[in-house]
This record gives structure tokens, sequence and C-alpha cells, in this order.
């Protein structure tokens, strides 16, 4: 290593891969992930989200984990995003491309899509 | 896509308790689930909850698992990391969380009451970062405090100035000001120079310097490499314990790593500067930790201290000048170059500056390693901290800075932990054991251990150092058997003055210190020892009666069958009693009783 550039590319590379264990940053998108959430298709799901999050570099922004079954399996794979001070957003049968879009809207906009929520599944 | 990151705990404390099998285990579990190329595995530092290791952590939700097992590995994959579960019944959980927990978090490891008020400087990267991966330090912003300095030609002097801004003051026990002493060692000039590290941490029950380089070896890496551009040095050396084969093994291949990215070696970072770290292991003599012996010991030569001045910053190594700093000193100064000096003299007192590691140990309930702002007070330390006295017994006193420290009473647990505050009233920081007693301790055995201690680890060369702290464990001994006057007290108050006075290096300079301290707070236990031949804690052997309680017994055989000795004696369902000239106090008696009716007295 010969500069301070060449350091610098180092740490900006790594960052991303470290800053996951600094923990909970604003939002938090939680994957249902039991057993029914997982035979619904789970697992692309969080999948998509883990993969969408790092590309559009919202790392610092929102974090992806998962949880057990949040009880309305008939709904899954259900997706959660909690924010502080605001109420927090479920996502009904969700899917890989469906998760793509919230990336986009909700957490990188602030819009949520509403189409996709608890809300518009049972009108 | 890596979307969670186990991390297990691969220092001193955790890898004796299994956590190397652990880390195996799981690696399998989770390629046979096929999550290998989900979540990342990484065995990282000290976490300082050493008591409740193995530690596991799962990031991002910061699930905190303690005590982990073999099985239990199975269920964390199948149930959490598969299905997203978290295994409630092995998360840590010391029900400080609860209000502040949300729904789908369990106990995340900062809501616990030992981390809440923990401010990580020193041990920053311990317990985050992988040791043994240098880019995981760089993405901490390693090694940026040294490509800026070298790559801006900061002045030296300009380093100084902000080092002696900061008030940071030695770590490993004296607390002399950093920025002094590399000033001191600017001012020498010569055709060598060099730059050291103490990493010869002998204290009892203090261990902050083997999990800084157990977890984050780069950071004193880069310190020293800093030290060695601000002083004109260009080769340092590490005197790390050979006692500590995991910091030693970190610290080689950091070493390698650093040398490999032009970090450490000729033409650092394309800047021409150079300069180069070797390891010392020393053999574990606890003298070695004074400066000049640790040089002299470096040299090749018997580890023996010698008369200051000169000073090692004007003849040190080799005859050359030298800076020596502790490991948690250089741990702290990559960080105050990047953030400031004055963000670093934020933290802590008017005259103590930032956070000090503290090891806690005894009787605690969270026995592990504690890093908080300077000033905190003691209370604070032991019951929010450490979770308070285990077994609802009573806190008696502490002991800081092991040998070399004193004892703080429970009137004054009050009393904010920093350098003023401490030696205001007899104790010392030290650097940072802190053992707490509670009442089944008696400070005369107390006293009594330290000096054995330092008995069996004075160099020899001083005589009041080798004669007088062996005369000062006799005396304790002649006390604790129940075979001491009030003269004795005196004497023995004397005699620890005068080696105070009259020793040649901080080893016996300190040595009475745990004695002077406790004689000062517990002066009646001394008396009661010597006057009423009782040991009011219950703890000196000798001065304890083996009783029957005559309304308890029932006459069952069972203490009169295990007795060695044949002290006891009695019909069957008839109180038994003991002959105290018989019995060998051994406890076997005790142990054995069904009825609580044997008792010392």
């Amino acid at each position: 290593m010969k500069t301070l550039a060449e350091l610098q590319a180092i740490r900006d590379s790594m960052k991303d891969k470290v800053s996951l264990r600094e923990g909970m940053s604003g939002m938090r998108v939680v994957v249902g992930m039991a057993t029914c959430g997982i035979a619904a298709g789970a697992r692309p799901v969080l999948s998509a989200f883990v993969e969408e999050v790092s590309n559009q570099g919202l790392g610092d922004k929102a974090t992806v984990t998962q949880t057990g079954c949040i009880g309305i399996c008939q709904y899954e794979p259900v997706v959660e995003i909690f924010e502080a001070g605001k109420e927090k957003v479920t996502y009904v049968k969700m899917t890989a491309d469906k998760a793509r879009r919230v990336v986009e809207e909700h957490i990188k906009n602030g819009k949520v899509v509403t189409e996709y929520t608890i809300g518009a599944a049972q009108n | 896509m890596i979307r969670s990151h186990v991390l297990i705990c691969g220092g001193t404390g955790c890898t004796s308790s299994g956590s190397q099998n652990i880390r195996a285990h799981l690696e399998k579990e989770l390629e046979a689930k096929g999550l290998a190329e989900e979540i990342k595995v990484v065995q990282t530092g000290c976490f300082g909850l050493c008591a409740l290791g193995p530690i596991m952590i799962v990031y991002p939700e910061g699930t905190f698992y303690s005590r982990v097992t073999d099985e239990d590995v199975t269920e964390i994959v199948e149930e959490h990391l598969l299905k997203g579960r978290v295994v409630e019944r092995l998360v840590y959980n010391d029900g400080a969380g609860k209000e502040v927990v949300e729904e789908h978090v369990a106990s995340s490891l900062n809501d616990t009451n030992f981390y809440r008020s923990q401010k990580r400087v020193a041990l920053r990267n311990c317990g985050v970062i992988n040791p043994e991966v240098i880019d995981e330090y760089i993405a901490r912003d390693g090694y940026m405090a040294l490509a800026k300095i070298l790559t801006e030609k900061t002045e030296p002097a300009q380093i100084v100035d902000t080092l002696l801004a900061s008030g940071l003051r030695g770590r490993g026990g004296a607390g002399f000001p950093t920025g002094l002493k590399w000033k001191f060692a600017m001012g020498y000039h010569d055709d060598q120079k060099y730059v050291a590290c103490n990493a010869d941490e002998g204290d009892p029950g203090a261990f902050m310097d083997r999990s800084i380089l157990e977890g984050d070896p780069h950071a004193v890496l880069e310190a020293m490499t800093i030290a060695g551009y601000t002083v004109g040095a260009t080769q340092g050396y590490i005197y790390v314990r050979a006692e500590y084969p995991i910091a030693v093994q970190r610290l080689r291949i950091a070493i390698n790593q650093a040398r490999e990215y032009g970090l450490l070696g000729d033409d650092i970072l394309g800047t021409g500067f150079k300069f180069d770290i070797d390891l010392r292991l020393g053999a574990g003599a606890f003298v070695c930790g004074e400066e000049t012996a640790l040089m002299t010991s470096i040299e090749g030569n018997r580890g023996e201290p010698r008369p200051r001045p000169p000073f090692p910053a004007e003849k040190g190594l080799f005859g050359k000048p030298s800076l020596l700093n502790n490991v948690e000193t250089y741990a702290n100064i990559p960080q105050i170059l990047l953030n400031g000096a004055d963000w670093f003299a934020s933290m802590g007192t008017e005259k103590s500056k930032g956070t000090k590691v503290f090891a806690l140990g005894g009787k605690i309930t969270n026995t592990g390693l504690v890093e908080v702002p300077m000033g905190m007070p003691l209370r604070q330390v032991i019951e929010e901290i450490g979770g308070g006295i285990p077994g609802g017994k009573k806190f008696k006193a502490a002991q800081t800075g092991g040998p070399s420290g004193g004892c703080i009473p429970a009137s004054l647990i009050d009393t904010p932990l920093d350098y003023e505050s401490m030696a205001a009233i007899g104790s010392i920081v030290g650097s940072g054991g802190l053992i707490v007693m509670d009442e089944t301790d008696c400070m005369v055995d107390i006293a009594k251990f330290f000096l054995e201690f330092t008995v069996e680890e004075s160099c020899g060369k001083c005589a009041p150092c080798r004669i007088g702290t062996k005369r000062i464990y006799e005396m304790l001994e002649k006390i604790t058997e129940g075979k001491g006057t009030l003269e004795d007290i005196d004497t023995l108050e004397d005699l620890c003055n005068h080696v105070k006075t009259n020793s040649l290096c901080g080893l016996g300079q300190t040595a009475p210190n745990p004695v002077l301290s406790t004689l000062k707070y517990f002066r009646d236990e001394y008396i009661a020892h010597v006057v009423d031949k009782t040991c009011p804690a219950g703890v000196c052997k000798s001065l304890l009666k083996y009783v029957i309680d005559p309304d308890k017994c029932r006459g069952c055989t069972a203490c009169a069958r295990v007795c060695p000795a044949g002290a006891i004696s009695g019909k069957v369902r008839e109180p038994h009693v003991i002959d105290t000239l018989k019995c060998i106090k051994c406890g076997a008696c005790i142990e054995k009783c069904k009825f609580d009716a044997i008792y010392k007295k």
C-alpha cells in the first residue's frame, strides 16, 4: 500500500460489511420466517430485501432482520417495517419483486406502498 | 449475500469455556442447513462479560446469547438463524432491557445494565471486529490516524500538543501524562531510538491489556508507529507475557498483515518513513512490568530494575532514548488523534480525562471487563454494571490496583473512580484491577494474600523489598494465627512505611499498600485477631472453632463417621460434641450435616 487513497478504498469497501454489527439503524425491516412464512416463500423475499438495501447503499438507513410467526399465516410472507415515531407498516403476500419496489419507494423515498399493505388486502 | 453476522468471542475467557468448539460446530450446522452463504461467522476479541462465556452475538438484531453449549448451537441455527425465532431461554437477560425492547427484539446487548453505562474507547473494537483480519480494523477507521500524519507530514510537536491537550495519562498505573512522556522522549537525540509497549500485565485479576491485544491488536501497532514517527524511532518492541498465548499469536498475525500492507517496515505508505515492531516474550516475572526491569529484560538480561534517573527517555533500551507506554494507553491514541483532544477531554473529570478499563472480579455477579468514563462512582460500577454482590451478601470493600493498591471500604463506596479521588483515600486506580469483597472476606487475610504475591515476585535486588516484604508477610501470618500482639500491629505499620520509602522500584514502594490501607480502614479487624483472638469474617482457620448446636443436632452420627481426626463423639440420637483439641478444622462435618447443626465461631 502506497497511498492514503488506497487505505481509504479498503475502508470504504469494508465499511458496509462491518456496519451490520453496529446494530439497528433507522428503519427495521422484519421478515416473518416461521415455518408458515418459509413455506409461503419468505426466504427469497428476505434475500431480495438484503440485496436491494445493500445495492442501493441504504445500509445506514434500514436494517433487515427476521422474526418468527406474526400470527396471520394466511397472509404470509409478511414483512413489517418499523420506524421510530411512526405507525408500523405491515406488508402481506410479499414476493421478491414486491420487496424490491418496497425498498425503492418506502425505504428510499419514504412513501408507503399502500397496495401491498394488510389494509389493502383486507378490503 | 450476507444478511447476518454471528460473532463468537475468541478471548481467553471464552476460549477456555469452549468457544472454539462452538464455532466449529456452528460453521458445520450452517453448512448443513445451506446458510453458509447468508450468515457469516466472525471470531472476535473479548466482549467483557467473561463470567457468562462462551458468548455469541447475532447481528443485526444484536441478540446476546450467553453460556452457549454445543447442543444449543443446533437450536440457535434451527430456530434463530433459519426461522428467525430468538431462542429466549439462552438470551442473557438482566431485566434491564425490558422497557426499551420492542416486541421483536429480545434483549439486545446494548440494553443490558452491563453495557448501558459503559463508554468504550480503548475497547471499541473488542468484540466487534475479527482481530485476525486487518481489513476489519481498517473498516473502523484503522490506520487512518497514522496515514493522515504521515501523508500530511504533521509536525511531531503538534502530535505531542494534541496528546497534552487531551489530558491522557498512563493507563499502566502511574498515571503520568502521556504527552509529557512523548515530549521528553522527543527531546533526546541519538543515532537510534526505541519505542516499547508494556504488555507485561501482572496484577492478579487485571486482564484489560490481554483483551486489547487479543481483540484489537492493530490499534496498538498503529499507535506505536505514530509514536515512532513522533519521537524519531525506527524500531518498536512489544514486551508481552508468554502466558498470553492467544495475544501473542494475534500480535504475530497482526504484525505480518501490517507488513504486507506496507503499514510497517521500510517506506510506510510510500512516505519514506521506516518503522518496524518485534515481540519480546516475558517469562512472567511481576517486576518486569516495572519500566527499567522491562527494558533490561528486552536487552536479554535478568529482569531487575535500576535506579532512575536516568529515565528511559534519556537512557532506556540498550542505553538509547526510549519511549515506553502501556497497552491501554496506546489503544486510546489513534482515537484521540482522529477525533481531537477536545473529544477525549470531554470525557472524565477535570484532571482525569477519558475512560478507564476496569477488570471486575471477586464477589461480583458480572465478572468481566468494563470501560467507563473516569470519575464514575464505585457504587455505580459495582451495583449497576457489576450487578451487585451475589448471594444477597453485603459489600465490604473493593481492592483497586492489585498488589500495589489499596482498599476502598463500604463507607466510601460513592468515591469517584479517578486518579485524584483514589489517591485521596489512600488507594490507586492502578492498572484497573477491581476486586470486590463481601462480608465473608477477612481483610487481614486479603492483605496477607497480596503480600504473599509480592514476596514471591520481589526480584531480590534491594534489601527493603527482599527482606521487608518477607517480614511483613510473617507478621501477618502471626496475626492470622492468633499469635499476634497489639505491639505487632504498630511494628507492622512502621515496617510498611519503611519498605515504602526505601525500596528501589515501584514493586517495593507499593507492596505495603494493601496492608497500610486495610490498617487504615479495618484496624478493628486486626485488633480482633490479636486481642479477642477471633476472625470476624470467619476466614482465618487457626482462630475458628467448630461447634455443634445441641438444639439442632439429631444425633445421626454422620459427622462422627466423616471426621478424619475422630474428634466428634456422642451417642446415637443424642447431640454430639467436637473435641476442639483433636479437630483439624477441615470442614468435612459441616458439609455432611443435613440439619445445619455445625457452625464456625
